[in-house]
């Protein structure tokens, strides 16, 4: 069985509010000092296939990016995390693509790179989160989308996928092949590779082109960001007051109370 | 000037989240000249509640959309807008309405965007704000495709009035060839006892310094109680363990809307604040008092929960009688 999962490397969403800021005129985050990371929920999506891999012995790997030439180093880890083999898209002069290019661009590699039965995402990315390249891949695939999923399971010829709702969960039996797009779960906290096989995975073969080599046609837009700025946003907080911890307690107690009775 | 139209899953009932779709597209109708259609998946009391606020009503009412099926569905919807073939099409944030919004879009060769907080019409242009970098930022998004598929973050928007007449309802016509590529075997609603988190008027939530599964059992549990309020928990706190992945509120998480939104060893990274940017009121508690969520709270208290907690538990009790 051949497994494809996508991963987008993105600025470290960690970075605290003071040291996030923007680039007005290109409306786009400035890089500044934050490290560039695997976006988590790509992570999770690669820890989701290894497990599948685990448990079902004969499946197959390939990750794929679509991004700057720092990409590489999101596909190096996924390696190292055992992936079977990486392709690299390099973004070579699309600033900001919208999630109908990105779509687009993964869709020709994933035809160039074969046949897959099962294609796994993120649910969404941890800069512009607009959470649609997985429903828009399956769009240009032609195949199916389920989304949210936690756990994949084989079931004699299809999958059997978990995904959560905002009530709790569903179980999906889909065909293959199929889109998938993964959430966070406390099961597939993505593993930390060996450093051996962080060594290991930079002497390992990775395919590389350049979105322009793959003829994209990006069509006549899909949306323009014409604005992108930092809300202010001031709430003065009222610390509790007193002597004591049990007059502070107290103090909050009462505005907890207050506000409470009159909802 | 072309229409407006919404898509309601009747399964969810005319709650807060449908409430907010309906009125936020029924202003942007208003604004704009245009009449506001509804399109109603599965036939329940909702088509009338929604009759009272739209012009036209379409129900997709065939047994075959009763329970929700993602491709069969998507087929069905997008018969529907080919037949409206309308400006710009509003869901909600639900589950359903985001999986299949981006595809819905892809299909009638239009645009989608989610999660959208504020919603324009200019002309035929329709702008969508929304939140990026996990609430860091905002962006407007202007759509360069017709029609615009967007999902909104529908409690945070006030409802609309019923009107004087109610609004036509129609059921829809569709051709349905069965789809078994995918199907959904099994439904599971975890058992909060309560409405959904989303619509909570009160939550109590806890993060990585409660420290423990049993600490939001034995600590936090009791404060919801007496509060009338529902649990939640940061992303960190579900990570761990200490709680189910459906209580998690941030970017990754529940968007949520609470009048009050009492927040235990949460630091208020700004993922987390980003799934409370539309709570009225935000309390915290913590030992550290630079830390991030005091910048978002009417009122906190700098100091360990454990000690806090059954003193204000007490007073609350108290204050009751």
């Amino acid at each position: 069985m051949n497994i494809l999962v996508c991963l987008k490397q993105i600025l470290d969403p960690e970075v605290p509010a003071r040291d996030f800021h923007i680039d007005p005129a290109q409306r786009e985050a400035e890089r500044g000092a934050a490290n560039l990371v695997t976006n988590i929920f790509c992570e999770n999506a690669l820890e989701t296939a290894l497990q599948f891999r685990e448990r079902s012995g004969d499946a197959r790997i390939t990750a794929l990016s679509y991004g700057p030439a720092t990409a590489e180093e999101t596909l190096r880890k996924a390696l190292a995390m055992k992936a079977d083999a990486a392709a690299l898209v390099v973004n070579d002069g699309n600033p900001n693509p919208h999630p109908l290019t990105v779509a687009r661009v993964l869709a020709s590699a994933i035809r160039r790179l074969g046949q897959f039965d099962l294609i796994m995402l993120g649910r969404e990315a941890g800069d512009w989160g607009a959470g649609q390249t997985g429903a828009l891949l399956a769009e240009e695939l032609g195949v199916p989308c389920v989304a949210f999923a936690d756990s994949i399971e084989r079931a004699g010829g299809h999958l059997r996928i978990r995904r959560q709702t905002e009530w709790g969960w569903e179980i999906v039996e889909a065909q293959m092949p199929v889109v998938v797009t993964i959430t966070n779960d406390e099961h597939n906290v993505p593993r930390i590779p060996k450093v051996r096989d962080v060594m290991m995975s930079y002497r390992q073969l990775l395919t590389k082109w350049n979105a322009s080599e793959l003829g994209v046609d990006a069509g006549d837009g899909y949306y323009d960001v014409t604005d992108l700025f930092i809300p202010q946003k001031e709430t003065r907080c009222e610390f509790a007051a007193g002597d004591t911890e049990e007059e502070r307690a107290g103090a909050f107690a009462k505005r907890l109370a207050e506000l409470t009775s009159t909802l | 000037m072309k229409d407006i139209a919404i898509i309601l899953f009747a399964s969810s009932g005319f709650d807060k989240a449908a409430q907010g779709l309906t009125g936020a597209a029924r202003r942007l109708a208003d604004e704009a000249g245009a009449k506001l259609r509804a399109i109603v998946v599965g036939a329940t009391e909702t088509v009338a509640e929604v009759a009272r606020i739209a012009d036209t009503v379409v129900v997709a009412g065939q047994p075959e959309m009763a329970d929700y099926q993602p491709e069969l569905c998507l087929n069905a919807l997008t018969q529907i807008c080919r037949e409206i073939s309308p400006a710009a099409v509003l869901l909600s944030n639900d589950t359903y309405s985001q999986e299949i919004a981006p595809r819905l879009a892809h299909r009638l060769a239009g645009s989608a965007v989610g999660d959208g907080i504020e919603i324009r019409m200019q002309g035929d242009t329709v702008r969508v704000v929304r939140q990026v970098y996990g609430g860091k930022a905002q962006a407007v998004l202007e759509m360069k495709r017709s029609p615009a598929v967007v999902w909104l973050r529908a409690r945070a928007f006030a409802p609309a009035p019923a009107r004087a007449a109610a609004g036509e309802i129609a059921g829809a016509v569709l051709d349905l060839k069965p789809d078994q590529r995918t199907r959904i075997v099994e439904r599971k609603r975890e058992e909060t006892g309560e409405a959904r988190l989303e619509d909570a008027r009160v939550i109590v939530a806890g993060g990585r310094g409660v420290g423990s599964r049993d600490a939001f059992a034995a600590e936090l549990q009791p404060l919801a109680e007496i509060l009338g309020a529902q649990m939640a928990a940061s992303r960190a706190a579900c990570d761990a363990g200490w709680a189910p992945a459906t209580w998690q509120v941030g970017q990754t998480g529940k968007k949520v809307a609470p009048d009050l939104y009492v927040a235990i060893g949460i630091s208020g990274a700004s993922q987390h604040m980003a799934g409370i940017s539309e709570a009225k009121n935000v309390a915290a508690i913590n030992t550290d008092a630079e830390a991030p969520i005091f910048k978002h709270c009417r009122f906190g208290i700098v100091g360990d929960y454990r000690k806090i907690l059954p003193l204000v538990r007490q007073k609350l009790a108290a204050v009751a009688k």
